[in-house]
């Protein structure tokens, strides 16, 4: 059956090497970390090292904890009635569960792209603004100068520059998405999470992302969940998978992908299951 | 045996025909209800032919015909009719309207003189007129050709005196007596604190006005005797001499003479007044102005006050509050709170804000007043702030369940894409929540008004009456009059329909209300509804 299926094969992902960067080498730093939505327990003893400046990707079957994770990194989760964690996450060397810390700074340094593409119902200008509107911005030109900035980094500025003023709601589904990318560095995070920014959209426009992601990683450390083995290995340098709320592997892309160490991680990214 | 379900005969979908019976039903009597108001209160402003019926006993009758029914006790298979007919000059007559057995009418004439009056007191007339007293002194007979012409332009000229003369006894005395009015209350204040000076300057100021009053009714006799008044001479259906002085004359038609054009042009003179003149007669004649004014005014600062209270309410409930037990329970009493009957909130209001608010408002703010002015409340006696503030309590659950269904369906993705930016909450509700949900806002805002504006049992113990002397709005500073009573048209429905000294000249008039009533509160909406598609228009095209 598998050969009728004719999965994807390890040898037949592309991986690109690792590119090693100056920065700190944990720059997020997971420790021992749980985390339960009531009774549930959801994650279990991760532990993982981020480092700046690179896109880490993480993979895994559906219900595996993955999205969990990487929206604890902001605590968009705060949102959801009784959850519970044990363990810590740090950014930088600073425990984002701080109590000195407020959550607004935190999001405010790790912006955050959704699954699905979610503009505001305002104009395109308002839509790349609006992180800054909400810290008090009000000066016109440095809000005209970061929404070109955003918006030329998220490859959009050529296609919008003449309709800044338009709805949001007009643009297509890719243009939404890097809109939304757009919107989410314009304050200048230090972090982006990104939440399989394209699987809601076709391949033209997810390569058009993908070598988004290629340029941003210059500026920013990006963690990345996707349900596409070919994504996470065209897009990544190191990747983590995870099954059944546990961290099963955490290597470099090409290590996982040519040489993982685990069966199960083998057995995911070869398609005999997940 | 075949299986009964595989049966290749169609079925048909009984109760399709059942649930479309409702509809039907439903339907039907909406329509019913419409078409009949708007039949009975349409046909009220459009003039009619008016016969001269003579009668079997020996009377002839002038009038319009008003109802024809069918006798009581008369046999049901051979029905006897009888009319009624709108004859007017109730100072003669003694009743403005007359019912007559149908088979006793042995003829009916359609002479072109029959004029038909509409007058400032007394009520209608139709009359056969004889001769015209013009002010200049010259006389006119009936049959002159220029009679029409004459006549009409001595009403006009008559209105012109009837109008001056109401702007000074109404508006110019009424002004004076008002400021007279404070100025006594305050000599009383001086002369209960012996400040000597100052009731020497009120004295003064009193006389002031006392001069000025004389001066006004001295003016408005010389408006009155100065200009000669026209008179009409005419003979009534008893061939009595009847003379009326144009002064009292507000219309004046020949409706067995005018063409189609005339009546349609009567018809909406007629409605113009209906809409934009103050009300005569008990309400029966005149115009409805105040009432409508005072309806809009009402719906509109229920609709001012009710908005941002059943908001704020919601946003506390649907975001910021402990999702639990206790918050169960005050969302079934605000549910519950919609189907409190309206007399419950009328006697609260009575009690709460009349009483205990407006009697707090004037020990505070209006001792003076109370102490020097005979105990006279301001804002402790029922005016248009308590019944707007009444309504709004009535209608805030519809706002506040409106507002939370909005609130919660709202994209999750919204709400947390702008939590991610760095967003605050109460920045992702005021930016991203609020304008999102602005239209199912306003769908219970304008559910609100659509129940506001109806209501009148609660208005009567709040602050409608069946006349107000003064418009709650005016020249005088504050402008607007928050504790004037005012009057209300579902209230002025009521008052026509049951409260009326003369229930045959208020029937047509209650339809006339009524309509207007429908009108206004479907423009209302109308305007609630255009708000919002434009609203909505903003968020088309959202892909969530």
């Amino acid at each position: 059956m598998s050969q009728i299926m004719n999965p994807p094969s390890s040898s037949r992902i592309k991986v690109r090497p690792a590119t090693e960067r100056e920065g700190r080498k944990d720059y997020i730093s997971i420790r021992d970390y749980g985390f339960w939505y009531g009774q549930k327990k959801a994650l279990e003893g991760i532990s993982l090292d981020i480092p700046e400046r690179q896109v880490v990707a993480f993979i895994g079957p559906s219900g595996c904890g993955k999205s969990t994770l990487l929206r604890n990194l902001n605590r968009m989760n705060d949102l959801v009635d009784g959850i519970r964690h044990e363990g810590d996450i740090t950014i930088n060397g600073r425990s984002i569960y701080d109590p000195g810390l407020e959550v607004i700074s935190l999001r405010r340094r790790v912006g955050m792209v959704f699954q699905k593409s979610n503009p505001f119902p305002k104009s395109i200008f308002e839509n790349v603004v609006y992180a800054l509107r909400v810290v008090g911005v009000r000066d016109r030109a440095v809000l005209e100068e970061a929404c070109e900035t955003s918006l030329r980094k998220a490859a959009l500025w050529d296609e919008v520059k003449d309709r800044l003023d338009d709805s949001a709601l007009g643009l297509s589904g890719g243009q939404m998405q890097r809109l939304c990318i757009a919107r989410a560095i314009a304050n200048r995070p230090e972090i982006l999470l990104m939440d399989e920014p394209c699987s809601a959209l076709d391949p033209i426009a997810t390569g058009k992302i993908e070598e988004l992601i290629h340029e941003l990683k210059e500026q920013f450390t990006i963690v990345i969940v996707t349900h596409s083995m070919q994504q996470a290995a065209r897009v990544s340098d190191r990747t983590a998978f995870f099954y059944l709320g546990k961290q099963i592997e955490y290597d470099t892309t090409e290590k996982i992908f040519m040489n993982p160490s685990q069966a199960q991680t083998e057995a995911y990214i070869s398609g005999r299951f997940g | 045996m075949a299986n009964p379900s595989d049966s290749s005969t169609p079925r048909g979908e009984a109760f399709v025909w059942f649930t479309g019976l409702g509809l039907i039903v439903g339907l039907g009597m909406v329509i019913g209800l419409l078409s009949l108001v708007i039949l009975n209160g349409v046909t009220v402003f459009w003039a009619p032919q008016v016969p001269v019926a003579q009668v079997d006993d020996g009377r002839t009758i002038i009038g319009q015909l008003a109802q024809r029914r069918i006798r009581a006790g008369s046999p049901a298979d051979h029905p006897r009719y009888e009319l009624q007919y709108q004859v007017g000059l109730r100072e003669l007559n003694g009743n403005s309207y007359l019912w007559v057995d149908e088979a006793k009418i042995k003829g009916e004439t359609f002479p072109a003189d029959v004029l038909g009056l509409e007058r400032v007191e007394n009520g209608p007339a139709f009359v056969r007129p004889q001769s015209l007293r013009k002010s200049d002194g010259k006389v006119i007979a009936a049959t002159d050709a220029g009679f029409e012409t004459a006549f009409q332009a001595e009403v006009a000229a008559a209105a012109v005196v009837r109008e001056k003369l109401v702007e000074i006894t109404r508006h110019r005395i009424g002004d004076v007596n008002g400021e007279m009015d404070k100025a006594r209350v305050a000599l009383r204040r001086a002369e209960d604190l012996k400040l000597t000076e100052e009731i020497a300057a009120l004295r003064k100021q009193i006389a002031g006005l006392e001069e000025r009053f004389v001066a006004l009714q001295a003016e408005a006799k010389k408006v009155v005797e100065g200009g000669a008044v026209a008179s009409l001479v005419s003979k009534d259906a008893a061939n009595r001499e009847v003379v009326v002085p144009l002064t009292q004359v507000i219309r004046g038609w020949f409706p067995n003479r005018l063409d189609t054009w005339g009546r349609v042009k009567l018809f909406f003179s007629r409605l113009g007044e209906f809409v934009f003149d103050e009300p005569r007669e008990a309400n029966t004649e005149g115009g409805l102005m105040p009432a409508i004014f005072g309806t809009l005014v009402m719906t509109v600062f229920m609709s001012l006050m009710v908005t941002p209270f059943g908001v704020i309410t919601a946003i506390y409930l649907r975001e910021y509050a402990q999702q639990g037990p206790v918050l169960r329970i005050v969302r079934i009493s605000v549910n519950n709170l919609a189907g409190v009957p309206s007399i419950v909130f009328g006697v609260f209001g009575l009690g709460f804000f009349v009483y205990v608010l407006g009697g707090s408002i004037d020990q505070l703010f209006f001792a003076d007043q109370l102490k020097y002015n005979n105990n006279t409340p301001v804002f402790g006696t029922g005016g248009l702030l308590w019944c707007s503030l009444t309504l709004a309590l009535m209608t805030l659950p519809v706002v506040i369940v409106a507002t939370e269904e909005a609130l919660a369906a709202v994209p999750r993705g919204m709400r947390e894409a702008s939590l991610a930016t760095g967003a605050s909450k109460w920045q992702t509700i005021r930016d991203i929540l609020l304008p999102a949900s602005a239209p199912g806002i306003l769908t219970g805002v304008i559910l609100a008004m659509a129940r506001g504006a109806g209501e009148v049992a609660p208005l009567m113990l709040v602050g409608v009456v069946k006349l107000a002397p003064t418009l709650p709005f005016d020249g005088s500073a504050p402008f607007l009059h928050m504790d004037r009573k005012f009057m209300h048209l579902g209230f002025h429905v009521y008052d026509l329909g049951f409260q009326s000294p003369d229930s045959d000249a208020a029937r047509p008039m209650v339809f006339a209300t009524t309509l207007l009533l429908i009108i206004l509160v479907v423009c209302l909406n109308l305007g609630a509804i255009w708000i919002r598609n434009r609203l909505r228009a903003r968020f088309k095209g959202a892909s969530f």
